[in-house]
């Protein structure tokens, strides 16, 4: 046997031709879903993608602040609280449109980022982590005592909102699709703006803040706009949830779920394109699956995480791209992939 | 609102105040000194009620139980810190959320396969179940007060050990800097494995002490890291005497909140209004306290790194 100097193509390397296709594949197969469910009886899966979209919006806003921006923040679920009670709040108030439902808990959404973010991004490292953290366990708080709505137990939403056209958000396919064109343009948008030039400030950001600041980049404010548009989106994915559950509850915002979103981006990987929803889909589904069997579900998912800890630092998305493919899109596959390995590395460290 | 309320009201603050200390005493350290963030220490806070309030049950001894509880829990934590921990030093703090979120979610899962999923209702020992009158007028429960001398008597332990001992002094040496400490000779490594293991035995402590006055069930160990890691921030992360004072803080601010601010609001705005707010700005206040140390104090009240 010779040993061999020449090292072996990367996965992705090997098949660039398909990962290329594979986005569109991906969404054609998702738009075709509602309609194939009924032939093979799996309907009630029609729902959970729609949970999993929605969710999968949220975690790709908080990828993009944290694997872009290197910002950890451990209150996301914060801003989906904010978006959910904003639906609450127009829904009582007489309000049947769910576009201007949703548009408002985008605005909603972003409104409070603005305010957190501008006192939370004054802070580094663990302090950031735990100041957004405090930020959310206050909207937490302050969601179980707005009795108005429910408090505690929370707000059901009984009457589907309007979508236009004689449509509404009971109609399960097109509530569906409004779903995945958001989910689909969401990822656009942050992966257009992840690879034009606030992009690379904010990765610059993310690895030397020092020299960004020396360089002249108005740190302090680009990241306040990252994160301002991470809470919008997160805000938005909130309005939709509120739509897709029919309910809202404090429950939403609990740390937990903050620490969730967290796990789910890192368990994708952080900073990577389809980071987000790889990690979403693959978590909702384990434990959707798990659930199935057995009502201990969450020590597999635990193990998981060591697993993930231990032995695939990159995240999942790391098993498959290569480092040049990944984040930067192949423009100088060497140096790209060079420096973005380095970050990845630091991905989201809170010394970022 | 007289002054027996008022002091009945601070006595709650205190014992609150003194078993967030146990807890956030163990997690500062493991902070400070291995620059470890571990979510799963309120799993061991857990693991000390769960032992504490089932032994207790089925032996009668409250002591023991507690003393068991304690034992049981240390082992456990010994054991997680071989495994895991330790090996999380030198990883960032994201990736010490990941893990230790994923030990949060085997611990809860193999609590409910020992215990079940109904909350345990631990009694309080027989001897200490009546009141005692601290002075004429004020009837205050006798277990509770044993609570809060049992919290001092313990802070008043770890400050001698922190302060007085030699592996203290390490202690010490290792959270204000590591890498000095390490190139004196200190074997970081063992000292921090030590301090794990006391961290747990507090955590335990705190979680079997709290037992016959809290809810013995899956989460609560989730529940009360928030208000430990509060703590711990307003301190400064690392040092004992920075959470021991914020500990006290957090606990009086947050009793007091419930206990005054309801009825102050009721007396300044209508009736409904104040019947959403207090609730709100009661849950509100430590993080507020937070929000306003970290502003004016950005690493904590006593900073253990210089």
């Amino acid at each position: 046997m010779t040993p061999s100097f020449v090292s072996r193509p990367s996965f992705a390397a090997r098949h660039a031709g398909v990962l290329r296709r594979l986005p569109w594949l991906v969404l054609a197969v998702l738009a075709l879903f509602p309609l194939l469910a009924p032939l093979f009886g799996v309907e009630y899966y029609v729902g959970f993608m729609r949970r999993v979209m929605i969710v999968a919006i949220a975690a790709a806003s908080l990828n993009f602040i944290l694997g872009y921006g290197g910002m950890a923040a451990l209150g996301h679920a914060g801003f989906i609280g904010v978006g959910a009670y904003t639906v609450v709040a127009l829904v009582e108030a007489g309000v049947a449109s769910a576009w201007l439902a949703w548009g408002c808990a985008l605005v909603g959404g972003g409104v409070f980022a603005a305010l957190i973010g501008a006192v939370s991004l004054r802070t580094r490292g663990v302090y950031f982590i735990m100041i957004t953290l405090a930020f959310a366990q206050m909207l937490y708080y302050l969601a179980v005592s707005l009795r108005t709505y429910g408090g505690d137990d929370g707000y059901g939403l009984y009457t589907p909102l309007t979508l236009g056209a004689g449509f509404d958000t009971a109609h399960p396919q097109l509530f569906y699709w409004v779903v995945l064109a958001l989910a689909a343009l969401v990822f656009a948008v942050f992966s257009r703006v992840a690879h034009a030039r606030y992009g690379h400030a904010l990765r610059g950001i993310r690895d030397n803040e020092t020299r960004m600041v020396a360089l002249g980049y108005p740190v302090y404010r680009l990241k306040l706009a990252g994160f301002v548009a991470a809470g919008a989106v997160a805000g938005l994915a909130g309005g939709l949830l509120a739509s897709h559950n029919a309910f809202v509850s404090p429950g939403l915002m609990h740390w937990t779920q903050s620490a969730l979103l967290l796990v789910m981006v890192m368990l994708g990987g952080a900073g990577r394109r389809w980071g987000a929803a790889l990690g979403v889909a693959l978590w909702l589904t384990l434990e959707e699956a798990l659930k199935m069997y057995t009502d201990y579900w969450h020590w597999p998912l635990g193990l998981l995480l060591l697993l993930i800890v231990f032995h695939a630092q990159q995240g999942l998305a790391g098993l498959f791209g290569s480092r040049a493919q990944a984040d930067v899109g192949g423009q100088g596959a060497d140096v790209a992939g060079e420096v973005d390995g380095a970050a990845q590395e630091r991905a989201g460290s809170a010394e970022a | 609102m007289d002054f027996i309320f008022v002091f009945e009201q601070v006595l709650n603050g205190l014992g609150y105040g003194l078993m967030l200390f146990l807890i956030a005493a163990g997690l500062t350290l493991v902070f400070g000194i291995m620059d470890t963030m571990n979510l799963a220490h309120g799993s061991l806070y857990m693991a000390g009620a769960y032992i504490a309030a089932r032994v207790h049950e089925s032996s009668g001894s409250f002591a023991g139980a507690v003393l068991l509880a304690v034992l049981l829990t240390v082992v456990v934590a010994v054991v997680l810190e071989a495994l895991i921990i330790r090996h999380l030093y030198r990883r960032d703090h994201l990736v010490q959320v990941l893990a230790t979120f994923g030990i949060i979610l085997i611990a809860d899962d193999a609590v409910k396969a020992i215990w079940g999923v109904a909350p345990l209702l631990a009694s309080t020992p027989a001897a200490l179940a009546g009141p005692i009158e601290v002075f004429p007028g004020l009837p205050y429960p006798a277990y509770r007060l044993l609570l809060i001398a049992a919290g001092l008597l313990v802070a008043l332990g770890l400050y001698a050990l922190v302060h007085g001992t030699r592996i203290g002094m390490l202690v010490r040496a290792g959270a204000s800097n590591r890498q000095m400490a390490e190139f004196m000779g200190v074997r970081v490594g063992a000292v921090f494995a030590f301090v794990f293991a006391l961290g747990a035995a507090l955590a335990a402590l705190a979680g079997a002490m709290m037992a016959p006055i809290s809810a013995v069930q899956i989460g609560m160990g989730e529940a009360i890291l928030i208000p430990a890691l509060v703590v711990i921030v307003i301190g400064g992360i690392g040092s004992i005497r920075g959470a021991f004072v914020a500990a006290l803080l957090v606990g009086l601010v947050d009793t007091a909140g419930r206990a005054f601010l309801p009825p102050a609001l009721r007396a300044v705005l209508p009736p409904a209004l104040a019947a959403e707010l207090g609730p709100a700005l009661a849950g509100i206040a430590m993080y507020v306290l937070m929000a306003a140390v970290l502003a004016l104090k950005p690493a904590g009240l006593f900073p253990a790194r210089a």
